[in-house]
């Protein structure tokens, strides 16, 4: 008589004990020191600020220049049109949102570009700005006191504008923490693809 | 046009060199410095002097840390005007560059961490009885200049005299940047040749520009910057870790292949991804020819974190044209021959990167491919070899059906030494010998 092997219960997967990072299903906060960051750490432009729950970004705030609102406000087409024209322009700078905001509070009109990203501002600081150039979105801060009359061949001197103009945050929070774009953009195309595939089997 | 004739050899062309010396130098005075210098301007080759197939023995380079410009009595106001890493010197920003642990400058020798390094003399010869004749030379020179000393020094042979490689046997020089206006083209497969200004001082770089120069022009005008690194190679190690995660000779091999990139042959993965091809490796034509976006994306030949993919990332990299760096150097210490076991002798590479910008080229591929763990959205990775290792980092090796990790790598190279220096043009030369007084621009007065 033959025997017959019965194959084992399949092993139940252990409990992983999820990293605090790696685990998207709840939100998370987090407050920061007024430094900026909890840990001084050089990067080759200055100190290092950390990810957080709502990954990586900056707060740049800076005075306009008499008489330019007008010329700020007409940029917002022209960058509006760049990335119709080349919607993977600013793909490179591993964006999540960008936004750009005037106001005045009493101090006269002031600018604040704010954005969030999945890449260390300082690592890839040169590309971006190689890319601010290319794209125009750079022309904007041409309107503000103190950025550097050089901007075009004088890298550092940008970069020491947007770090000295920086304003970090206090506290952050995310819905679903530390996710980056590049895997929103992966969980939505495997979502699409098995739509794609229910539908084929029907 | 570039200034052939004005830009130290160095980083134009390959000498046919087999051994070279490095001294470290410190000035006591300017006026010992310059004297120094003034009787080695003539002997440094230019562009147009030497060539590949130059028929001289020996060949002279000569540059200077910021400490050693001001040694030699550069004014403060011309002194401000290089770049802030290039003014920290490299021990200042070891963080930034991962000398961290034990590649930390408290453990370097050869004093490459003082303040008081002014400049190096690197002598490339023919063969080692040149160096050493060459050696005996400038130590003769030496004894009649009051005030000017060889903090260390460390000399170099090729390991392997027949073809260029390293101690770890990886065949090396198979890429390097072509320069616009030099002639030469691009290997199939390379970007097109990149702007001068990428890499001397005085030219429109890629940005179409032409950056700031340092003060006075007549000092920075055809100059370029070079990052010295000694990386120390830890061969005993090394050779063990391949019999640890390989049965047999095909399998260490394959293993040493997947860390670099290229099987040891020098012939790339994404081409030969199974089996090694020794002649491919050594083709110009073809060692180069592919890509990784569209021929590799996952790295099931090439794994993401391997070192040529990190240190090159071709098609999937942003602005190359913007981090291209120029190697030079050689080996030292003596080969360690195959089945003798580790005998503490130090051997590595000691190695130039050359560039236009120090923290936007040779600091952004230290700092970025080489030592960030995140690099590519690998997890907890650095660059094998010239990351900084410390038994805490993997290695990731794509295969179907399951990927293979490699927890804990163990560092394989250890930062013995490193410094930042500016390579001037010959002007840049002669006005640093005068103090100024062949340009006509005075040097302040230095007792």
């Amino acid at each position: 008589m033959a025997t017959h092997v019965f194959p084992k219960e399949p092993q139940k997967p252990k409990a992983v004990e999820r990293q605090k990072e790696a685990d998207w299903t709840k939100p998370q906060a987090m407050a920061i020191p007024k430094e900026g960051y909890f840990k001084a750490e050089r990067g080759r432009y200055g100190p290092i600020f950390p990810r957080t729950p709502a990954c990586y970004g900056f707060s740049v705030i800076g005075k306009v220049k008499p008489g330019r609102e007008q010329a700020m406000r007409d940029y917002g087409k022209s960058v509006e049109e760049a990335v119709k024209a080349d919607p993977f322009v600013l793909g490179p700078l591993k964006l999540h949102y960008l936004r750009w905001i005037l106001f005045d509070v009493g101090s006269g009109l002031h600018f604040m570009y704010q954005g969030i990203f999945d890449t260390d501002f300082d690592k890839y600081v040169e590309d971006a700005i190689g890319l601010f150039n290319q794209t125009g979105i750079t022309t904007v801060f041409t309107n503000l006191e103190g950025w550097p009359e050089d901007w075009r061949t004088n890298v550092p001197a940008v970069i020491k504008f947007f770090r000295e103009h920086q304003c970090p945050s206090f506290l952050e929070y995310g819905e679903y923490p530390y996710v980056s774009a590049d895997e929103v953009r992966k969980a939505l195309r495997l979502k699409d693809a098995f739509s794609e595939m229910l539908d084929q089997m029907q | 046009m570039l200034e052939f004739e004005d830009i130290q050899h160095f980083l134009l062309a390959r000498t046919p060199a087999l051994a070279a010396r490095y001294e470290f130098l410190t000035f006591r005075k300017p006026a010992s410095g310059r004297a120094w210098l003034s009787g080695l301007v003539d002997k440094v080759g230019t562009g147009k002097s030497v060539g590949s197939t130059s028929p001289d023995s020996r060949w002279v380079t000569l540059a200077f840390t910021w400490n050693g410009l001001q040694a030699l009595g550069l004014d403060e106001a011309s002194l401000a005007t290089f770049p802030e890493e290039f003014r920290q010197g490299m021990a200042a920003r070891a963080e930034i560059v991962g000398a961290t642990g034990a590649n930390h400058p408290d453990y370097w020798s050869g004093e490459l961490a003082s303040p008081a390094l002014h400049a190096i003399a690197i002598l490339f010869a023919r063969d080692v009885s040149e160096r050493e004749r060459c050696k005996e030379e400038h130590s003769q020179y030496l004894s009649q200049i009051d005030g000017v000393e060889v903090l260390s020094d460390l000399d170099l042979e090729a390991a392997y005299p027949g073809e260029p490689r390293e101690h770890f046997g990886y065949r090396d020089r198979l890429t390097h940047p072509v320069i616009e206006g030099t002639g030469e083209e691009s290997q199939p497969g390379s970007l097109p040749p990149f702007k001068a200004g990428e890499f001397f001082l005085g030219y429109p770089d890629e940005s179409g520009l032409q950056p700031q120069l340092p003060q006075p022009e007549t000092l920075s005008r055809n100059g370029s910057y070079l990052a010295y690194l000694r990386l120390q190679e830890h061969v005993g190690a090394f050779r063990d870790f391949l019999r640890e995660h390989g049965q047999t000779r095909e399998e260490q091999e394959l293993v040493a292949a997947k860390l670099m990139g290229r099987w040891r042959s020098g012939a790339p993965l994404v081409l030969a991804p199974q089996k090694d091809d020794p002649a491919l490796g050594v083709d110009m034509q073809r060692t180069n020819d592919f890509d990784y976006g569209k021929m590799d994306p996952y790295g099931y030949g090439c794994p993401v974190g391997s070192h040529i993919r990190r240190m090159n990332p071709r098609d999937t990299g942003e602005s190359m044209n913007r981090h291209q760096m120029i190697r030079r150097g050689g080996t030292y210490g003596p080969v360690l021959p195959e089945g003798a076991p580790e005998d503490g002798v130090e051997r590595g590479i000691a190695a130039f990167i050359g560039c236009a910008s120090l923290v936007r080229q040779f600091e952004f591929a230290m700092n970025v491919w080489a030592n960030d763990p995140h690099f590519k959205d690998l997890g907890n990775e650095r660059d094998p070899f010239v990351g900084t290792q410390d038994g805490t980092f993997d290695m990731t090796i794509p295969k179907r059906p399951v990927r293979k990790r490699i927890k804990g790598l163990p560092a394989f190279t250890t930062i013995r030494g490193g410094a930042y220096f500016f390579l001037p043009g010959i002007r840049g030369l002669r006005f640093l010998a005068t103090g100024g007084a062949a340009t006509g621009v005075r040097l302040k007065k230095v007792s």
